[in-house]
């Protein structure tokens, strides 16, 4: 690959998707174009960055979602989870005992590991069955990741790591070599793709958001535009979950960090949008 | 150190099983079939035992029943390490009173993540 059309790549998906692409190999970058290339009709990188230049947007969204990161497994960082079980939940279920409604967004949900695995411990408390009303949104600028997690279908490896077998009997179904997800799982989750670099203009009034190993990923201005957006659709009592290697300090001052829980942020409601957010209510 | 006993009757899955086993700081033993395996937990007990389902002479689900009722037999943590993939098979298995279950084929990552899950990672 010519060092043009890498820097070419490199700076269509800042610009598209936040996401910095670093040092990889030619050949990383190559395989993971390798299928929009067939997709497209072309017959090496030097003709699809040609074409690209040219703006075809449906080509640029493809080659954008092929250089996404899409690693993840069922209840990754299981302290995180521990944190959702033990502190989160109890908390906003006592806070929204009143109105028995919940909103979660797990906001880069690759192929619906995270977002089935909070729906598991949703499950645990029964919350639908005592008449809670749960939205649990999820979304991923990887269509393809969402088409996976819509599917539900999950390797033989992917339900061997950080799936408990107990939960895998109770709430998979085997196909082949392959584990289905339940349909009262299924259920509870909505997925759709969504760009985080977007308006956040359809999402509100959230309990928690999810936003885990995906930041690291990003320019410090998409993060810090990504935070700042949350704190403006997350309830001034809600929660806010990172990755272990993600923080927002010295990128946004909508957060504090919840003490003793690593990982768990809420709102700052003396400062910024959530004070807007305290006023308007 | 932890000790794990690898009870399989294949030669190859024993020596993978006890290689990534003892890289993830184990102190390994291994046993063919489940006789052998009793008589290795009378002799030493360990923290955790892997196991395969079908083997000669007793299968993984009687020497689970058979070690639950050995002196300090109901200790070791106990994982299925075996080709019976389905639900049935897993579901017996946790009622005689395994603590997890892993599906062959498996890799390093699957026995570190079921360490975790066990507790003994
Ligand atoms: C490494 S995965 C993390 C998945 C999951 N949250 C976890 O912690 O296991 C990162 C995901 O972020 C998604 N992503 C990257 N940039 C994004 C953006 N600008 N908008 C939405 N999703 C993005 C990628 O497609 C990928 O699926």
């Amino acid at each position: 690959m010519k060092p043009d059309d890498f820097e070419y790549l490199a700076r269509l998906l800042r610009r598209r998707s936040g996401i910095v692409l670093g040092q990889p190999r030619p050949a990383h970058i190559e395989n993971r174009l390798a299928p929009v290339m067939r997709r497209f009709g072309f017959k090496d990188v030097g003709a699809l960055v040609a074409e690209l230049r040219h703006g075809r947007d449906a080509l640029a969204r493809a080659a954008t979602e092929a250089l996404t990161t899409n690693e993840s497994s069922f209840f990754r960082d299981r302290a995180a989870f521990d944190l959702f079980r033990d502190r989160v939940l109890p908390a906003i279920v006592e806070r929204r005992a009143g109105t028995k409604r919940l909103r979660l967004w797990c906001a880069a949900c690759a192929a619906g590991q995270e977002a089935y695995s909070i729906a598991m411990m949703l499950d645990d408390l029964k919350l639908p069955q005592k008449g809670w009303s749960v939205d649990l949104i999820a979304t991923d600028i990887n269509s393809e990741m969402i088409a996976r997690a819509e599917q539900g279908l999950y390797s033989h490896f992917e339900v061997q790591r950080g799936l408990p077998i107990r939960r895998l009997v109770d709430h998979f179904l085997q196909e082949g070599q392959n584990w289905r997800i339940s349909e009262p799982l299924r259920r509870m989750v909505t997925f759709r793709p969504f760009n985080l670099l977007d308006s956040f203009g359809w999402l509100d009034d959230l309990d928690v958001v999810f936003c885990r190993n995906v930041l690291m990923y990003l320019d410090p201005k998409a993060k810090a535009g990504v935070l700042d957006k949350i704190a403006e659709v997350l309830v001034p009592d809600g929660y806010l979950l990172l990755g272990p290697v993600e923080t927002p300090t010295g990128l946004s001052a909508a957060f504090a960090a919840v003490a003793g829980a690593p990982g768990l942020y809420s709102p700052r409601v003396d400062e910024g949008p959530a004070l807007a957010r305290v006023a308007r209510r | 150190m932890k000790s794990c006993l690898v009870v399989d009757d294949s030669r190859v899955i024993r020596k993978v099983a006890c290689r990534i086993l003892s890289d993830l700081g184990f102190q390994t033993a291994e046993a063919e079939d489940g006789i052998t395996a009793l008589e290795s937990c009378r002799a030493h007990m360990p923290e955790m035992i892997l196991l395969d389902w079908s083997m000669p002479n007793m299968t993984g689900i009687e020497f689970l029943r058979a070690l639950r009722r050995e002196r300090a037999g109901e200790k070791p943590i106990v994982v299925f390490c075996t080709t019976e993939n389905d639900t049935a098979h897993i579901t017996e298995a946790l009622s005689a009173g395994a603590n997890e279950y892993i599906m062959k084929p498996f890799d390093r990552e699957i026995i570190q993540a079921k360490l975790v899950e066990v507790g003994l990672a």
